[in-house]
């Protein structure tokens, strides 16, 4: 099947210190190994389409370097203000003129966490979709998903065109060998600006979140431990 | 008058805390901001589901009751409560953020032309602005955003405010539709249900968290020897889940669910950022770990730095004799 893969260049949240570097978001990262393990040896694309700055073209490297097929940068350089309805509107527009089999999309951005774009993409290019995928398989002409659901594992067969939401839980992605990466390098990426697309929620600012009030650490042995630990959990946090 | 509606999640034939939270915060603030409260609930189940939703305050619920909408298929949720809205005409919508509602909520927003605010801690409107702080970058930080837009939809997370009774004497109307099934590009093949999900966990009052450092079936024997004791959810951190030892519908964090109970206890979890997203608003924390450096102990209430497999026995018979 005719696989494209949306995938973005965020921060990386992981790192203990925010030094600015930016990485291939997680839950994409997952899409991506997906796609191509499904496509191993068929000779169907697995093309990707990024939305950002120019700096991110290291990122559709990275995900060249996978072994995915052929890249299209949608080139936003204002991309701070924009929100998943913009993103969404600006893929739309693309996928107007690009037909793909399967559309897969991470779950949500590591840096935003709104996990809103694919939804907005399928209702957008019409096509039925399924979200938090933790594994897919092909079916004839359909597209087999197991989803994570609220009280267990859910599997739906989607028809295909079809567009699906990735969970990080799917896979372990591929470290690109040196081969791929020079692959990579060689490989011509589309560049398409595109117009900074209207937002309907705005983010005025971020900040810390309250800090939990300093808990107390207990050492020695674990029978005055636990001895310690009930004590307090009856007299002080009165929850036994 | 303006009305915020309110999308009550059902599980199990109930609504979910979770939604009552939201609910109850709705309520809120509906009367600071002159608007009425709606209600709408989905499914078989929703015309018997109509009285809870009043007890929480809702004066309109809106039902309806086609049985494809407990299929677990966003399409035809998606459709039913597009027709709701078009006949509520509400300003906002809130719903709990679960699984579920994060299935439908950006395509219904297209669909309804709507602005979201996703999975936020807390909310408010005041005059023509819809605001909210939410989490970002994997928790570490909080957005305060907002939106003037005409219709908003609002996913609040569970955890984030205290479900309260408030009762009034609503009615109930029940919405006609008709979803043609042929249309539908998907298709439930089955529902996995995983064993040992007998207690909720996303509504639990205690939950045992059990990570990489319950390394073996021995390990889990004890996690749920206490979690027996203590009438608990289990929940995991995502690096025990990978090992197969619990299922991932146990997977707690920011990729998992998010869990706020009474009492929380971490057993050899070192506290990735990524799962203290999903469990830093419980309010008593008790986090045993080896490790004295483990990030789990910059969250825990109380913490015991130890060995799971020397610890556990002897709490859990001392909470045994506690409870008895």
């Amino acid at each position: 099947m005719k696989f494209c893969v949306c995938i973005k260049q965020v921060p990386d949240v992981q790192a203990s210190v925010q030094t600015g570097r930016t990485v291939l978001n997680a839950y994409d990262a997952s899409a991506v190994e997906e796609a191509l393990v499904l496509n191993d040896g068929t000779g169907d694309p697995v093309d990707l389409v990024l939305v950002g700055q120019s700096t991110a073209t290291e990122t559709i490297r990275k995900a060249l370097a996978m072994g995915a097929s052929d890249a299209t940068h949608l080139v936003l350089e204002d991309a701070q203000g924009a929100d998943s309805h913009g993103i969404a509107e600006v893929l739309a527009d693309h996928f107007a003129g690009h037909a793909y089999d399967v559309i897969l999309t991470g779950k949500q951005s590591q840096d935003s966490d709104s996990g809103l774009a694919g939804g907005m993409l399928a209702e957008r290019l019409g096509l039925p979709y399924a979200t938090n995928a933790v594994g897919l398989a092909i079916e004839g002409d359909k597209l087999l998903v197991t989803r994570q659901g609220d009280a267990g594992q859910e599997i739906i067969a989607l028809s295909t065109p079809c567009l699906v939401t990735c969970s990080n839980d799917m896979n372990n992605p591929r470290i690109p060998a040196l081969k791929g990466i020079m692959a990579a390098k060689r490989k011509q990426i589309a560049t398409v600006p595109v117009a900074s697309p209207s937002a309907r929620t705005a983010v005025s600012q971020t900040f810390d979140p309250p800090a939990r009030e300093p808990g107390i650490k207990l050492e020695g042995e674990p029978e005055e431990m636990v001895a310690d630990l009930m004590q307090r959990l009856s007299s002080e946090a009165g929850v036994i | 008058m303006s009305s915020i509606l309110v999308f009550c999640s059902v599980q199990d034939g109930r609504i979910k805390r979770s939604s009552l939270e939201a609910m109850s915060r709705a309520r809120d603030v509906a009367a600071a901001s002159g608007s009425s409260l709606q209600a709408v609930v989905l499914g078989s189940s929703a015309s018997g589901l109509a009285g809870e939703a009043m007890k929480y305050g809702a004066g309109t619920v809106f039902t309806v009751s086609d049985p494809i909408l407990d299929a677990h298929l966003n399409a035809p949720v998606i459709a039913a409560l597009k027709s709701v809205i078009d006949h509520a005409q509400p300003r906002l919508v809130v719903a709990a953020s679960t699984e579920a509602v994060k299935d439908v909520l950006g395509a219904l927003a297209v669909r309804c032309d709507a602005a979201v605010l996703p999975d936020v801690a807390s909310f408010d409107v005041s005059g023509s602005t819809v605001s909210c702080e939410r989490p970002v970058m994997a928790a570490k930080k909080l957005a305060a955003t907002s939106t003037d837009h005409s219709l908003v939809f609002v996913s609040v997370r569970s955890g984030s405010y205290e479900a309260t009774e408030a009762p009034v004497s609503g009615t109930e109307e029940a919405i006609t539709f008709s979803f043609d099934a042929d249309t539908l590009g998907l298709t439930l093949r089955e529902v996995v249900q995983t064993a040992g999900d007998t207690v909720d966990l996303s509504e639990a009052n205690v939950v045992v968290a059990a990570g990489r450092g319950v390394r073996d079936e021995e390990g889990r024997a004890l996690v749920q020897e206490l979690a027996d004791i203590t009438g608990a959810a289990i929940g995991a951190s995502r690096a025990v889940v990978e090992t197969g030892l619990f299922p991932a519908t146990a997977q707690i964090g920011q990729t998992g669910k998010v869990v706020s109970p009474d009492l929380y206890f971490a057993v050899g979890i070192s506290g990735a950022i990524q799962h203290v997203a999903g469990m830093v608003n419980s309010r008593i924390i008790v986090a045993i770990n080896k490790d004295a450096d483990a990030p789990i102990f910059d969250v825990a209430t109380y913490g015991l730095v130890g060995d799971c497999f020397k610890i556990l026995p002897l709490l859990n018979a001392e909470l045994k004799r506690a409870m008895a």
